[in-house]
């Protein structure tokens, strides 16, 4: 992989972060990160749909008459969501009741948009890839984090395992119910971007 | 610069790919759908009864139901009857002895229809449990008309008062305060959804008054 490549997966793992930095898709970021395996099962849903997406963008932008691209954009990733829905449904019908509407949301979340408009549609189907991928990790790896955090401190488990050991509870521990409502996520999640904007020694201007 | 009617072309050959791949998307995994859909239900007919452990396969769940459940109808008339009718029952148990009956329960909530089981001990007055399995109230408000801290409450409760008229179970707006047999506590920022599950209680069980009387 060429070095300019390299980057356009990279960056939005960490320093173009689309959670992050970009502070897009925040909705889902709060809502489905109360538990680890929702978390992960929706980051590698909208991972499918932003490459997806990119790919398909990518490969007919020349094909795409830019009056009504944004109409085209749309179509093709609402397919790619429904899609996905069918999917999870079939296979995994305990974890897409409780991602429920957060699924077909993913047809309205600014990443996967946002990269069709801004990458997808001006950029060839290699590097329109590894832009999606990237994206799609970049909001993955936040929401594992958050979603980490809040399980652990809120049921006092991680993927359903119990972390916190019995005796805690006996001796006075309980588990932080704050964590498992919206305020939750956003504190965690705003801490986050503080930590992350801290060590990268980045600044809004 | 693209021309309008490359634009119509484009956009109608875009769709109909589009549609093209949802439809055998649709029909590939109808079949799958269906069965977990299935399971849901005979799982949540389980729960309604008490004998559902955490953990069950899809296979131990159909073995379960098949082994204690069997489905019948209710006529107008308030007999049983294995010919289908609008009006479903479940019954736990072997036939002569049953040890319960689950009925389908549902209606609308604050956005959404609620569907859900109702489970009475053979007295048809006690309520054995409830379960909601399908609603699309807002998490963490309506939603947790699914939890076990609401669906336990219903457990041990009457549908019949002492003078034997039909008076369903009572949702409580926020916390019951005269606790009786017929009021559970409600959901604090969800009276809305507590009105519609206590409003189509009341009637779904109303439905079934025939049944109910004759086999009281």
């Amino acid at each position: 992989m060429s070095g300019k490549n390299t980057q356009i997966f990279t960056d939005p793992l960490n320093k173009d972060n689309p959670i992050t930095k970009q502070i897009l898709g925040i909705c889902s970021a709060l809502a489905v990160t109360v538990k680890m395996d929702t978390a992960l099962v929706m980051a590698l849903s909208l991972t499918f749909v932003v490459t997806f997406s990119n790919i398909i963008i990518s490969m007919i932008r020349n094909l795409i008459p830019p009056r009504v691209r944004i109409i085209v954009f749309l179509t093709i990733i609402a397919s790619l969501v429904i899609l996905a829905d069918q999917i999870l449904k079939a296979y995994l019908f305990n974890i897409s009741k409780q991602l429920s509407v957060f699924v077909g949301l993913i047809i309205t979340n600014c990443i996967v948009m946002g990269r069709a408009e801004a990458f997808a549609s001006k950029n060839g189907v290699k590097a329109s890839a590894l832009d999606g991928l990237g994206n799609g990790f970049g909001y993955g790896i936040i929401l594992i984090i958050v979603s980490a955090i809040r399980e652990l401190l809120g049921s006092g488990t991680m993927m359903g395992l119990h972390i916190i050991p019995q005796a805690f509870y006996q001796g006075g521990y309980e588990n932080m119910g704050l964590m498992l409502l919206a305020p939750g996520a956003f504190i965690v999640l705003g801490l986050l971007i503080w930590a992350q904007r801290t060590v990268i020694g980045y600044t809004e201007d | 610069m693209y021309s309008n009617a490359y634009t119509y072309k484009f956009i109608t050959i875009l769709t109909g790919i589009a549609a093209l791949l949802l439809s055998l998307a649709a029909t590939g995994l109808r079949d799958r759908q269906e069965f977990n859909k299935k399971i849901e239900r005979e799982k949540n007919v389980l729960i309604s009864v008490g004998i559902y452990e955490k953990g069950l396969s899809s296979a131990d769940v159909e073995k379960r139901y098949g082994d204690n459940i069997h489905g019948e109808y209710v006529t107008q008339e308030g007999t049983l009857t294995t010919e289908p009718q609008p009006l479903q029952i479940f019954i736990y148990g072997p036939e002569n002895a049953p040890k319960g009956y689950v009925i389908p329960v549902s209606g609308k909530g604050l956005w959404s229809t609620i569907h859900g089981f109702l489970a009475l001990q053979p007295d048809l007055n006690t309520v054995a449990g409830i379960t909601f399995y399908e609603h699309g109230e807002t998490p963490g408000l309506g939603g947790e008309i699914e939890k076990d801290w609401f669906t336990s409450q219903f457990k041990g409760k009457k549908i019949y008062d002492a003078t034997d008229n039909l008076v369903s179970i009572h949702i409580a707006k926020g916390k019951a305060l005269r606790p009786d047999d017929h009021t559970v506590d409600g959901i604090s920022g969800a009276t809305l959804t507590g009105n519609g599950v206590d409003k189509f209680l009341k009637s779904n069980l109303s439905d079934y008054e025939n049944f109910f009387k004759a086999n009281r």
